[in-house]
This record gives structure tokens, sequence and C-alpha cells, in this order.
């Protein structure tokens, strides 16, 4: 029987790494190359003379020169240092969907890494009837008549759709007309930034204060002739459910707007609502996240884009069709907006998350909805019994699959806030959780997102360890306020320097030439 | 480094027993006959404690007695005192001690009270060093107040302790005491302070970054630029927030004024609203209205002129209203207000508009007319 563990002798090694580039010494070998053989040489004839001067390198690049026991040591010493996924509870990461990631996923996906995008279709047919088959998934599971696979994250998807709405709008002669999409405060910030970046203005809706979803009668106020969507996450980052957005959808299709569905959150909703009836035009998925394929660090992922058929002309080439018995690759789409993405996406996110949903089938896939919108209803009464965690908005009516907390009474109180919470979680061996995407309007907020992933025991846990910084920092706010101490990381002491393009050095050379004279 | 630190003791007695302010020394009088006890003291203690961690390095400059002295006493400081004690202590006194800790040169002035003392400060030292609000009083219209003692505190010590160093211009805004407590109100923009401004940082990679406050409303003034039409007049209403639009065209700017323009030109500087109505006859005309003090206001508020006659003649649908999505956000879901004094414009005011936050975007947010 698992139990609550709060691991209180939790204590992350600390190797004060260097950067790799600081490990090299000069004419030290990792690998020895073997050049090739002189019958290769004469078949591949002149490869450098096809590469035009200006693209070729004038000398050889700065790789470090370490050994490979060296490599190894780097590395798993940085590992050592990191609360990465699968480690401990990733409950941490709202809107994150943290998940485990399945090992047979991975073993399935190596079987795909000897192919070549570029090779002949008929040498790779498996891989085509996975995308197409893992494409007929979404279309079930979202309503939507086809997708693109293509787009290599959630934003890339979402920068997509607004794409294929600039280029709909234009077809019909009303692109200058419909310059305007909307959309929630609560939204995903991408919702606003990839259409600003596509060429539209962005009108934002502030929430109701009761219900913390914006009144119909905003959205009324907004849409005009001047409309070209509404882009909008349901449920929204505090994990609230707009029951008014199929009205929402007709409100802009009125306007002679599209309505385009961010399911970034869509996990709480597999197999129980779907895009479609909501009378969205478009939707996506973060494959990377509710279909279990490993997520971190920006990568990689795939963004699934789902389209109605009236749509269906923009989607990216190529995408995968198939016609007596074949599989192929279709680039006749003669008002494709283009590639988004070299090749056809990100196949090994693919297999892997075709993998998953094959394992679960369809019941599957609505349990793991059903149990990860219990897990945070059950969660979240966990939480706010802690003295100092309220819940803003709609007071009683339950959330689905993740909540937005706040720390506010705890900060007035103690001083301590969401940060100094944040930083102290993983001092307790648990990855620091999620915020909010800014301007915080949830003052403190965190957002922890406990999907079906986590059982009983997990849950309780998490809690009682939020339960104890909430305490500690009655007793000893300083404690809480300087920590991580039990962390290979520490507490920035200029945090505002974040911000300073000046002092960022991205690059080992701009790392040398800013901090190393 | 050294703190500056004045409490205004009397500040917010009125409120617990029902009086409007304490201006004034009849009703400070009667404050005092009902019960009131001072409020500015057990808050400016609360706030002072936080900064406990810079005790030994932390040199507080204060006044005699319940000004500050005691208070900082009380949170375990021994404070530099500076000025003589007397019984009765008034605004003057306040003004006289922050012009001495002006040029003393105090890294930060920490004060304590209502609308009225920051209009104390800033008639003192204007903008000329940073300057941090207590709040106190019973209901505050000045920018320049933390949220709660707590918070004062937290603010202040981060920036004396140089983690923070951004500072911005908040209003500081004042009301006649005897009007209000007759059932009128009329608030007027005095001026702005320095004040350091903790915004919340990135805090992973997918937050994306918070556009800064001087650079959004850079791009709001690039908005409204933009959009002008050729031969409408514009009305440019006070505040910091649409200085930047005069001075991207390069305009004299009145700052707690309303400016008028046309074809990108100034017409006429801090007009009166007898002097707009005039300019007004048929004339086709634009509002660019900001939001004025810390209780959300976008008319009746620090910009009368703006009356209701003006906006009459105006139209509701040529008003556009400008702020950062910070500025929004703080009012915590709280309408913009709407206070003309004519019923009637009150009444247009009760649905949602855009407020324009940057270059490329706009809120939907609620107006409420009062």
């Amino acid at each position: 029987m698992a139990q609550v563990k709060i691991r209180e002798n939790y204590h992350q090694a600390r190797w004060d790494e260097p950067i790799i580039y600081e490990l090299s010494t000069p004419g030290e070998r990792g690998v020895l190359v073997p050049l090739p053989e002189q019958e290769v040489k004469d078949k591949a004839g002149d490869v450098l003379g096809k590469l035009p001067e200006n693209m070729r390198r004038r000398e050889a690049p700065p790789l470090p020169e370490v050994s490979q026991k060296h490599v190894l040591a780097h590395y798993l010493h940085l590992s050592q240092e990191t609360l990465g996924a699968n480690l401990n509870n990733d409950i941490s990461q709202g809107t994150c969907t943290m998940k485990y990631n399945p090992r047979i996923n991975e073993a399935l996906a190596a079987l795909i890494h000897h192919i070549h995008p570029s090779q002949a279709e008929d040498t790779m047919q498996g891989l085509l009837q996975i995308y197409y088959e893992f494409e007929r998934f979404l279309k079930e599971i979202s309503g939507m008549d086809r997708f693109t696979l293509q787009p290599g994250g959630g934003s890339h998807a979402v920068y997509t759709a607004a794409s294929i709405i600039r280029a709909y709008h234009e077809s019909r002669g009303e692109l200058e007309q419909r310059n305007e999409v909307i959309t929630t405060i609560f939204s995903h910030p991408c919702d606003a930034a990839t259409p600003a970046t596509a060429g539209f203005k962005i009108i934002t809706l502030y929430p109701n204060e009761e219900t913390g979803v914006p009144d119909l009668e905003a959205l009324q106020e907004a849409v005009s002739e001047r409309t070209a969507a509404i882009f909008i996450t349901n449920p929204e980052d505090t994990g609230i459910y707009n029951r008014q957005i199929d009205k929402f959808v007709k409100t802009v299709h009125d306007a002679g707007g599209l309505c385009f569905y961010d399911q970034a959150n869509a996990n709480g909703m597999l197999g129980i609502a779907r895009a479609r009836e909501a009378g969205f035009d478009m939707c996506h998925f973060n494959v990377h996240k509710t279909f279990s394929t490993p997520h971190g660090c920006s990568g990689p992922g795939t963004g699934a884009l789902g389209v109605r058929d009236h749509l269906a002309q923009f989607l990216p080439v190529p995408t995968v069709e198939l016609a007596d018995g074949k599989y192929y690759l279709d680039y006749d789409r003669p008002d494709t907006i283009g590639k988004v993405r070299g090749f056809f996406g990100v196949a090994p996110v693919i297999v892997k998350a075709y993998s998953w949903i094959m394992m679960l089938g369809a019941d599957g896939l609505k349990e793991v909805a059903e149990i990860s919108v219990l897990n945070n209803n059950y969660f979240q009464k966990k939480v706010e019994e802690i003295p100092g965690v309220t819940t803003w908005y709609a007071k009683g009516r339950r959330r689905l699959e993740q909540v937005r907390y706040s720390w506010e009474k705890l900060e007035e109180e103690t001083g301590v806030g969401t940060v100094d919470v944040m930083c102290r979680i993983g001092d307790y061996g648990i990855q620091h959780y999620w915020t909010s995407h800014h301007p915080w309007v949830v003052p403190e907020p965190f957002t922890l997102e406990p999907c079906e992933t986590f059982s009983k025991a997990d849950l309780e846990t998490y809690a009682a360890v939020l339960a104890k910084i909430a305490e500690e920092a009655r007793q000893d706010p300083e404690l809480v306020k300087t920590a991580p101490h039990k962390c290979a990381s520490r507490r920035r002491a200029r945090p505002e320097e974040l911000d300073d393009p000046e002092k960022w050095a991205l690059t080992w050379r701009a790392y040398k030439r800013k901090y190393k004279k | 480094m050294k703190l500056g630190f004045i409490v205004n003791p009397i500040a917010g007695m009125g409120g617990k027993v029902g009086l409007k302010g304490t201006d004034g020394t009849e009703i400070l009088q009667r404050a005092r006959e009902l019960g009131a006890e001072p409020e500015a003291p057990k808050k400016a203690i609360k706030a002072l404690e936080i900064l406990t961690p810079l005790r030994d390095k932390l040199r507080i400059i204060t006044c005699p007695g319940d000004m500050g002295e005691n208070e900082a006493v009380a949170a375990g400081f021994v404070p530099t005192v500076i000025g003589d004690r007397k019984d009765d202590t008034g605004p003057e006194d306040t003004e006289q001690a922050a012009r001495y800790m002006l040029n003393l040169g105090v890294d930060l002035l920490l004060f304590a009270g209502g609308d009225g003392t920051a209009r104390n400060i800033y008639n003192a030292i204007g903008a000329k060093m940073p300057a941090l609000g207590i709040p106190a009083g019973v209901k505050i219209h000045s920018a320049v107040y933390a949220n709660h003692p707590r918070s004062a505190g937290e603010v202040a010590l981060k920036y004396l302790q140089g983690e923070l160093e951004t500072l911005r211009e908040a209003e500081v805004m004042d009301i006649d005491e005897e009007a209000f407590r007759q059932g009128q109100v009329t608030a007027e923009l005095y001026g702005y302070l320095q004040v350091p401004y903790e915004r919340q940082l990135v805090q992973s990679l997918k937050a994306g970054r918070t556009e800064g406050e001087e650079a959004a409303l850079d791009a709001v003034a690039d908005r409204i630029i933009d959009e002008m039409e050729l031969d409408v007049l514009y009305i440019i209403g006070p505040g910091t927030s649409t200085r930047p639009i005069m001075d991207k065209l390069d305009l004299p700017n009145t700052l707690l004024g309303v400016d008028l323009i046309k074809n990108r030109r100034l017409v006429a500087s801090d007009v009166s609203e007898q002097e707009i109505l005039r300019h007004l006859d048929g004339q086709q005309t634009k509002i660019i209205v900001t939001v004025i003090g810390g209780q959300g206001y976008i008319f009746g508020r620090g910009n009368q002129q703006l009356s209701a006659k003006v906006i009459q003649k105006v139209g509701k649908k040529n008003i556009r209203i400008i702020a950062t999505k910070n500025k929004i956000v703080s009012l915590r879901g709280q309408p913009l207000l709407v206070d003309t004094g004519d019923d009637e414009v009150n009444a247009e005011f009760n649905d949602y508009m855009r407020v324009v936050t940057s270059y490329n975007e706009e809120m939907m947010y609620k107006v409420q007319g009062l």
C-alpha cells in the first residue's frame, strides 16, 4: 500500500558542474571517425564542390575536446542536478499535462530510427500507415475532417491555424476588412501572439469576477465585420469549463469569423466532448502532452491541427493519403499555406502517441479523462484545506483537469509568496510548480494538474508537502524565502537581470565575450 | 542606506466611525469623540517590521513622536529624528519633513497615510526621489500606495537591497473632503511620484516575456498616432499613459491637463471644459483617455474637464480608452468607472468597452457608470 511520504531527507547532488566547453583540452579526442574507404571516395566524387563557396566553413567547428569518460560524467552530473520527468511527482506542471511516458512507446519509436524522410514511399509504408491511422484517431476524438501532423509544437500548430485563417479570408477577398482576432486572458498566450504574428489585431476578453469566464455580452460587444476569428482555450488555465462555448462559437460565426479551439487542455475531455459538436472550425492537440509522449525543454513535440472540410484546402503539404492499398505523400493542394516544418513532422512523437492510443482504445481514453478530472477535484479539496490557499472564481463549481490556486492570503500574512513556495518545494524532491502566464491576473498564483497518472497517495503527498511549507512560512518565513537549500540551484540574487538582454549569454561565444574578458 | 519615514498619525481615523476622511480639525475632533483610533501608526509598524533584516545597515530618518519615531522604535529600530516634537502636527509638518529628507538624500521615502498625505509628499519632493506609500487612509485614489502594509514593506526591502530597480510614475490624487462629506466627489490629479515597481519576471520558458510598462505605453502611443484621421480633433486626456502620444508627435504636453490636437498639430494646451466645448462646434472629435489613479476611473477623477457635456457632444463611440495590460490586471476585476455627475451620461457606460493595451492589442473590459 502506497503511503503519503514527505521526503524530508531529500538532498540533490550539487556538482558545481562546469560548462562542457570549460572541460575542453586541446587535442583530446572522444571519437576518432574512420575515414571513408577509397572506393567510397571514388564513387562520391567531389562532394564539397557542389557547395557554394560562401556556404563552406572556413575553419573547423570549435567543438569541446573531451574524452568519452568525461563527456559521460558531465551529463550524468547534470542529470543528477535535474528534477526531470518521471523522476517523482509531476503534479506541479499545470497546463502541461505531465504524465507517465510508457517505456514500450520508446521501444517502438526506436524501430523507425533508420528511416530517412527522403527515401521512397514504397520503403516506409509502415510509418505512413501510422501517420494515416493516427490522423483518423484525432478525427474521431475531435470531430474534425482533416489534420496536419506537421507542426513541431503547440504554439506552432496555433500559428498554423492563424496562417490558415489568413489564407481563408484572403481567398474570400475579406482579409483587409477582417483583421481582428478575439481571445481570452486565460487562454494561452500563443492564442494572442500567433495571430498577432500573422498580422491580426488582438482583442482580449476579461473574465467575469464571479464565473471566471468572459461574459457572452463582452464577446457580442467585441465582434463585428472586422472579426477574423476567435482563438479560445476551453477549459481555460483556471480549469473552468465555459458552458456557453457553443454560443461563443455561434456569435463569432454569425459575424462571419472562424473559430479555433486551443485544446492544449484536452486531457479532461477525451471521449466526452468534441470540438465539432461545439461548432468549431479548427482545433489543435499538444500530442506531446495529452498523448503521453515525453515533454521537456520544449521538445520534441507535435502540435496536431485539425480543420473542417471548408479549410482543408489550406492545410500544409504533404498529407498522407491511402489509395489502392498504398500510402503516399500528397503534395497536390493548390491553396496550401505551404510547409510549416521540414518533411512531414516529428515522426517519433507520432509513433509514441499512436502506440499509447492503441493501448488504451476508446474506452481507455474516456477513462483517462474521467480519472484526471476525478483526481483534480479530489486534489483540489485537499489543497484548499491548507490555510493560506484560495481559489479564485466560480465558488463551489467543479474544475476539470487543473486548478489555478492563489497564495495571496499566505503572502499577506507571512510575506511568503508563490515564488518562495515554488522554490521551497524543490527541497522535498518535487519539481517546482507552474505559476501562471503573465500578467498575473490571479495574485500569487500556482497551477496544478494531477492527471490520470497519479495515485491517491501521490495526490495526498503533494498536498501534504504544500501544507508543510505553508506551516514553515508561518514559523520561519526566512527558511522559505531563502529556499531552495537542498537543490543544485540557488535563488537568483538579481531576478530583474533575467529581463535584461545585455546580461544574456545564449551561446558559449556570447558567454566568453561578456563574462570571460 | 537611508530610509526616510513619515507617518500621518491621523490618517484613516474617519473610516471606522462613519466619517469620510480627516481633513479639518473640527472633523478630527469629532472622530476622536466617536472613539476613532489612529490606523496609520499600526499599519506603518507592520510595514517597517519587514525591514528588520536591514536593521544593522539601515539608517531610518524620521519625524518626532507619532509622525514616525514611535513607530520606528516599536518596529525595533533606532531612528534618526529630525525636527522638534510637537503635540498637534499638520500637513505642513509632513511637507517640511519630506523636503528635509530630500535634501539629506535618502534612498527611499516610505510614508503612511491617505491621499492627502501623498499630496503633501508630492508637494515637497515631486519626482526628485523614490517614494512609496503604506495605505492607511479611508479610501485611497492615489496609485502611489502599495496594496497593503506588508507589501509596502516587501517592496521597500527589495528596493533598498537593490533587488528591485524599476521605478514607475504613479498618480497622486486628492479629493475635497468637505464636498465628499456632503455627497459630492471631485478628485483631482495633482502629479506623479516615482514609485518602486515590482514586475513579475519570467518564470519559465513558455511564459514568454512580459512587456515592460514603458514599452507597452510606447506601443499604445504608436497605435493611437497611426490611427489618427485627417481633420479630426483629438482630445488628449491627462496622465502618463497619454504623454507618450504627445512626445512622439513632438508636441508640448500638459501632464495634468487636457490638450487638443488636430492633423497631428497642437490646437490648444491645458484647456478647460468651456474651451473644449467651443472647439467642438461642427467638429468631428475623438477623446483619448486613460485610467486615472488606483480606483479605475476613466471619467470623473482627475480629468473633470472631460465633463458630461463634452462626452455627450463627442459621443461614446468616439472615446478611446488606453491603459497597459498590467494596469487593467491591477484593478482585479473591478470595472472601469465613470462618474460625470450626470446620471444620464453615466448610465450610458454600463457595458463593455475596448481598452488599447499595446500596438496590436485591445482588451474588452467592463465599464460602469456610478
